[in-house]
């Protein structure tokens, strides 16, 4: 681990200052764990082996520890995702509201498959469970931000406003 | 933004600051924001415990054990410290209810944090968001940012004397992580196995001390109990379901959202005059009453059920988290237990055998016999399997997948034999991309 | 606990209050069947196999965590229960490949049972299972995800029972898999623990997958040749055209004071008997120089010729003799008595890895202030000096660990660095380098919160070693006698390296010092030995000062490699006419005239003494065409030098009846219950004198300690010994000398010159090293 932080540092300054804090914050050191790797996935990409060495060291647990709490939540990953990694609820709610057809009008309009992530690395997507919107179903995510009560037909100006963020600015969440 | 909707049945008690901006703490001041805790703090911890007693306050999340019972279970010596924790995992699905009070009225969380803190005698507060609400997770922390500004949370609460501090958590996607126990070990930096019990939270919880674990709506509902007293919130609900609930009404109807209706509230009303009816004039072929893990109901169970734990409870379904998920006539219930069960497998923690392997195996069995690979003795099977699920698994994931599975194959059996022999699914229609393998 | 009575099944049961449900039904013989429980490691209630029915409570309770009360009914049999279980194992093996006729575990796999028992007949599973190719995480361990019931005990294991935590375990639900430390590697002890625990066949050992079935296995309990703990060792044992192979090593019945533990040396470094470099036939030296292959005959006649030749020219003091640490105590008796009453020499020794007749001498004239490896694993508070027992003394520190973490012992480390074993410590004292000797001084100057806490403590057993020597071992030891009145105020553990390095000392493997520390210079010591020279003999360096000078005529070395391990430059033994018994042609055999293949500790009979004073039995598990017992080879010398054998070994002469076999009946090959029956029956078993148990009363009647429990000791017990020397005798040379000590310091995957003929061990040392690198260089 130290040959990474000798050299290039895993995290920016801003968010090693948040996580000095972060882990005084608790009674416990490692209650840190979660969110510090949640933070440093939505600041990395993904939970590099590099980002886990580092969230290691900081709390003070084996690095297998650290791998042991991350692979079982299932918004961590482990490899790059797109800048917009677009999930699509298709629990029950969604579902009875066209959750599918949203899901595949992402994979026509994208090109990509479930799990799939465009040339450009832009976007990628993803089926997830419900996101606890049931009652603006259909919805999605992208990356934090929630689009319900949809309808395919909004899909490709969703993607619009990923693509062109200045025009859309302040859109949607 | 999620769309709020209003029914004149309602009777606003937890959402009375919806769409109010009340997130902004000058606004929850001017809508009698904190009020509650003022009152507490001048009547002691017996009195409040007392009046949520009365209040018959029962626990949003889906158990519905009485909330003043729980809290009167903290000794009232510890040699540890005690805590206070709310429950904002929120990820039955079918359930929204808690997004909307994180969103529109945060602060009465933090109020009804500190009252249970001053009931028990805790110092510390956690509330615990899952980690796909980010946007309200930052609503919360300015909440509580905003709080502690004013001194009403600190080392000195109001200048009482008092302290109490509130942490704000996020999760990261997992459902079982709603489990308290299973919530307690993620917020000490674990993995979402719930823990052994006895002892139970009130004695030994997070870090080994005592603590409160209550569903945010729960704990959004504990100012509003003080401010309006026990007896005259108890009088919302029906016998020993004291006051309203959030009802997420949800699927194929006309106007889906997230109402506040008194406990007992009709159900068949609930569909066809607040939810504005089934969707495009259809028949009702079911509904879910209290979010995914709650067995389903024929059109002809909800005639006259009242929409309480235990009217729900003599149904053979449960109130659960509130989350009513309305069907469709051109609904595959094949298609819909497979996706329920889908999210259980995908949920099941893996420590116990029976939710591990149950869901596992009733998800596979499920797959085949949608794509129309089934077999007869499939559809005892899936009972089968089901049915020693029930009852034996390390924590209610394990029911949480078997009740609802018994109650499709059940109630809908035909269907699934409309599915045998290669035939296939004969509610496919053109256009409508069918669940295959997950 | 006060007892509480409760119902289980109809009947009655009573149990302290607080039992688990589970033990006290088992205790009562009524089964619980269970997977993730396992005692001493935490409770999982995962697998809940365990389900029972408790009167008024309204799910089904797992028994693994239900404690019992009184007054309370349960049901375990009930069709409820019944129908519970075997869901259970339907459940289970709907993703569990049923490849049982490959699998390592198949004959005794726990889940295999458990279907027998209370499976179904039938299989209703019909979907795709769950695969995942499987993984080879060290050399010694293989996973196999899809055998795997995720019961967490292999977890719980390394983690909690080693102080290792080196598996994990990632992702969830029916993804769920047990994962190593190092990505796809195990960077750990390698001590096989997990595979030991697994009930299935998950995870598989190295050494033996896919070698066997169980039940062409023999299963022979013994003694580890390792170190100087004396780990009960079960060997899998196989018939061959050479004899009979190893082919694993377990404590499968958990008996004797390691229980289920082993260590990697224990667990897979048996492979050097069955080691190509063998010696499987004598080689005499012949005209030219060259070490050529013998017969038995010849070759013994050779050496027995010269050895008489040399005694009757030169005298006894013209031979030298050099013992092992690895042989039975029969044999280090039975060599000594061959060289003081055959040879007529007091020339003999040993290499010496700590110093026993230190701690005797610090132990004269006291009863009772020896503990052994069960006071420790009882012990209240210890204090543990110097050394590292994770490193050389695994089973020391698994008791240490165990009994820190079941019963809240109290540990005191004092160390010179930081060892692993300080995690467990309640308190550590950091002592400067060197600083040993100065230990009891500071602890009676009592004015560190160490020593007030030590002095607190109303019983201490005190472990220490090598790093103790001479004085510092007598004043370590004068310290801990002064702690009061209290019987148990303290006990002492003295730590040495080999399988039977403390037996060598018992057995006076010393140039000054008869077995039992009687000093050879004692008024009527072993009066009954004939020819018993009164003045001490050569100690190891002064026999090769004097080989070198061309003043040793012969020297015997028994099991050790001097040359080797003295750095003698070989042509120091070029006039000295060399007999060597061992496994291997080490750097000593070389240069021999006569070398005899002897045989290894798993291919004999007799007794060994662990370094805390327990006897143990040792039995004859493999077999190697061609190499004999050191025993056998020495009562063959001493045979064909003329002398009449049943003075040194005392076997059958008066008529006692011999037991030919006929009485074992059908118990046949379980020696002991064999001895037990001789024993009940006033009978020895005093068959040929090539019985080592024919001379083990002989050391029960002359040497002081080792009048003990036969009967336990015969049935497999261990039984405790400690050494009675005479105060106020007189330290020779021996104890002055500390130099003469030279410890082995070997780590968890060294093992003298055993260790070189493993090839398991080397190449988990290779792989431990390499994950060392890894480390190092992240």
């Amino acid at each position: 681990m130290s040959a990474n932080s000798e050299t290039l540092p895993v995290f920016s300054s801003a968010l090693a200052t948040r996580f000095d804090a972060l882990v005084e914050k608790y009674p416990v050191k490692r209650s840190a764990l979660v969110p510090m790797l949640l933070y440093a996935q939505d600041e990395v990409g993904y939970l590099s082996d590099a980002v886990i060495a580092e969230v290691a060291r900081r709390i003070g647990i084996t690095e297998l520890e650290v791998r042991n709490v991350a692979t079982y939540y299932s918004m961590l990953r482990f490899k790059p995702a797109g800048k917009f990694n677009i999930q699509v609820c298709t629990n029950i709610a969604c579902m009875l509201r066209g959750g599918y057809e949203i899901y595949e009008r992402f994979q026509q309009e994208l090109g990509i498959g479930p799990k799939g992530v465009t040339p450009d690395g832009l976007f990628s997507l993803e089926e997830v469970e419900c996101i606890g919107a049931c009652c603006w179903a259909p919805a999605i995510q992208v990356n934090y931000d929630f689009h319900d009560e949809l309808d395919p037909d909004l899909v490709p100006g969703i993607l619009d406003q990923y693509r062109n963020p200045i025009q859309n600015k302040g859109k949607n969440a | 933004m999620p769309r709020l909707v209003s029914h004149p049945d309602e009777v606003k008690i937890v959402s009375s600051r919806f769409g109010k901006g009340a997130a902004n703490i000058d606004r929850y001041l001017e809508l009698g924001g904190y009020e509650a805790v003022r009152k507490c703090l001048a009547q002691g911890p017996e009195w409040i415990i007392e009046e949520m007693k009365a209040s018959g306050l029962r626990g949003r999340g889906g158990a519905g054990f009485s909330t003043g019972m729980k809290w009167s279970f903290v000794p009232k010596q510890s040699a540890k410290p005690k805590y206070i924790l709310v429950n904002g995992d929120e990820s039955e699905p079918g359930t929204c209810k808690d997004h909307l009070i994180f969103l529109h009225d945060p602060h009465s969380i933090i109020e009804g944090a500190i009252i249970a803190g001053l009931a028990v005698g805790a110092k510390m507060g956690f509330i615990y968001l899952r980690g796909e609400y980010r946007y309200l997770i930052e609503i919360m922390e300015r909440a509580v940012a905003d709080a502690y500004e004013r001194g009403f949370l600190g080392k000195n609460i109001f200048g009482s004397g008092n302290e109490f501090q509130v942490i704000t958590q996020t999760g990261a996607g997992a459902y079982e992580v709603g489990e308290e126990s299973a919530l307690m070990e993620s917020l000490e930096g674990k993995r979402g196995v719930p823990r052994i019990r006895p002892p139970f939270p009130a004695v030994v919880g997070l870090y080994g001390g005592p603590t409160v674990i209550n569903n945010a709506e729960t704990m959004a509902n504990v100012p509003h109990i003080i401010r309006m007293g026990a007896a005259a919130y108890a009088a919302v609900g029906t016998p020993r379901n004291g006051g309203t609930r959030l009802f997420g009404i949800s699927g194929h109807v006309e106007r889906p959202g997230v109402y506040e209706l008194p406990m007992g509230y009709n159900l068949k009303k609930m569909i066809y005059e607040v939810g504005g009816g089934v969707r495009g004039g259809r028949k009702l072929k079911a509904v879910v009453p209290g979010g995914s893990s709650t067995p389903v109901l024929l059109p002809e169970e909800i005639e006259n059920l009242g929409m309480d734990f235990d009217q729900v409870g003599k149904a053979g379904s449960m109130l659960g988290s509130g989350g009513v998920v309305v069907i469709d006539d051109r609904t595959c219930m094949v298609e819909f237990a497979l996706r329920t069960i889908s999210f259980y497998q995908h949920e099941s923690c893996g420590w116990c055998i029976p939710c591990r392997e149950g869901t596992d195996w009733l998800k596979k069995s499920l797959t085949r016999f949608h794509a129309g690979f089934g077999t007869a003795s499939d559809i005892d099977n899936i009972q089968y399997l089901a049915e020693n699920m029930l009852g034996r698994t390390f924590c209610p994931l394990g029911d949480a997948a078997a009740m609802p599975t018994l109650g499709f194959v059940k109630k809908f059996r035909q269907e699934f034999e409309d599915h045998l022999n290669g035939k296939p699914c004969p509610y496919a229609r053109e256009g409508v991309p069918q669940l295959t393998v997950v | 606990m006060a007892d509480v009575t409760f119902i289980v099944d109809g009947k009655k049961l009573t149990a302290p209050a607080g039992t688990l449900l589970i033990d006290a039904c088992r205790k009562a013989g009524i089964e619980i069947p269970a997977f993730c429980y396992y005692p001493g490691l935490s409770l999982q209630a995962a697998c809940r196999m365990c389900l029972v029915r408790q009167e008024k409570v309204p799910k089904l309770q797992t028994a693994c965590t239900t404690t019992v009360a009184e007054g309370q009914i349960f049901y375990t049999s009930t069709p409820e229960i019944e129908q519970a279980r075997k869901a259970m194992i339907e459940l289970l093996l709907g993703n569990h490949p049923l490849d049982c006729p490959v699998c390592d575990a198949g004959g005794e796999c726990e889940l295999q049972d458990m279907t027998f028992k209370y499976g179904a007949g039938e299989s209703r599973m019909v979907d795709v299972k769950r695969h995942r190719d499987e993984q080879q995480w060290s050399p010694a361990v293989f996973y196999d995800r899809p055998r795997c019931i995720l019961c967490y005990r292999c977890i719980r294991m390394c983690g909690e029972g080693m102080d290792v935590w080196a598996l994990g375990i990632h992702n969830r639900g029916a993804n769920s898999v047990i994962v190593p430390n190092d990505g796809h590697q195990l960077d750990c002890e390698q001590c096989g623990m997990c595979i030991d625990v697994c009930p299935v066949g998950a995870l598989t050992s190295g050494t033996y997958r896919y070698k066997t079935r169980p039940w062409e296995m023999s299963h022979v309990s013994t003694v580890c040749t390792h170190c100087g703990d004396g780990c009960k060792v079960t060997l899998g044992v196989r018939s061959t055209a050479e004899g009979a192979e190893i082919v694993r090593a377990d404590n499968r019945d958990k008996s004797g004071i390691n229980g289920d533990f082993l260590c990697a040396k224990g667990r897979f470094s048996f492979d050097f008997v069955a080691s190509a470099d063998r010696l499987t036939e004598p080689l005499v030296r012949n005209a030219q120089g060259k070490l050529e292959p013998a017969t038995w005959e010849h070759a013994i006649r050779v050496a027995a010729r010269k050895l008489k030749e040399i005694r009757d020219a030169r005298g006894g003091s013209a031979i030298g003799v050099i013992g092992s640490n690895r042989t039975t105590n029969e044999e280090n008796y039975l060599l000594q008595k061959f060289a003081r009453t055959v040879l007529t020499t007091n020339n003999i020794d040993h290499a010496r890895s700590t110093d026993y007749a230190a701690f005797a001498r610090a132990l004269a004239g006291t009863e009772g202030k020896t503990a052994s490896l069960r006071d420790i694993a009882a012990a209240s508070a210890i204090l543990l000096v110097g050394g590292n027992p994770t490193e050389e003394h695994p089973l020391l520190a698994w008791l240490l660990r165990t009994n820190v973490r079941l019963n809240r012992a109290k540990l005191y480390v004092a160390n010179s660095q930081p060892i692993k074993l300080d995690r467990q410590a309640k308190a550590t004292q950091r002592l400067p380098v060197g600083s040993y000797k100065d230990l009891a001084a500071f602890l009676v100057q009592g004015e560190s919160d160490f020593s007030k806490a030590l002095a607190a403590e109303e019983s201490l057993v005190v472990i220490f070693g090598e790093e103790f020597r001479g004085d510092a071992a007598e004043n370590l030891v004068a310290w801990g006698l002064k702690r009061g009145p209290n019987p148990d105020s303290v006990r002492f553990a003295y730590l040495g390296d080999y399988a039977n390095s403390r037996g060598a000392a018992d057995m006076g493997l010393f140039p000054d010092l008869l077995p039992g520390y009687v000093p050879v210079t004692a008024p009527g010591a072993f009066a009954e030995y004939a020819n018993l020279p009164a003045t001490p003999g050569k100690s190891m360096p002064q026999m090769l000062e004097a080989a070198a000078k061309g003043e040793l005529g012969a020297l015997l070395v028994v099991g050790a490699d001097t040359v080797s391990r003295s750095s003698l430059d070989s042509a120091a033994l070029k006039n000295t006419f060399v007999v060597v018994q061992d496994l291997f042609l080490t750097e000593t055999a070389a240069v021999a005239d006569v070398v005899l293949p002897a045989a290894s500790l798993y291919e004999k009979s007799g007794t060994v003494t662990n370094t805390y004073g327990d006897i143990q039995m040792v039995r004859k598990a493999a077999d190697r065409a061609g190499v004999k017992p050191d025993f056998e080879i020495l009562v063959r010398l001493a045979g064909a030098m003329g002398v009449d054998v049943a003075t040194l070994v005392p076997f059958s002469k008066r008529g006692t009846t011999g037991d030919l076999g006929q009485s074992r009946g059908a118990q046949a090959g379980e020696a002991d219950r064999h001895a037990v029956w001789l024993e009940a029956n006033g009978l020895e078993p005093k068959l040929s004198p090539f019985d080592p148990l024919a001379v083990f009363d002989e050391i029960a009647r002359l040497v002081p300690g080792y009048t003990v429990d036969r009967i336990n000791l015969f049935a497999g017990n261990d039984v405790h010994t400690e050494p009675r020397a005479t105060p106020g005798f007189v330290p020779v040379g021996a104890i002055q000398s500390p130099s003469l000590v030279v410890p082995a310091h070997d780590t968890l995957f060294t093992s003298g010159t055993l260790g070189c003929y493993s090839t398991t061990l080397r190449q988990l040392e290779e792989h431990q090293s390499k994950e060392l690198a890894k480390a190092a260089a992240d």
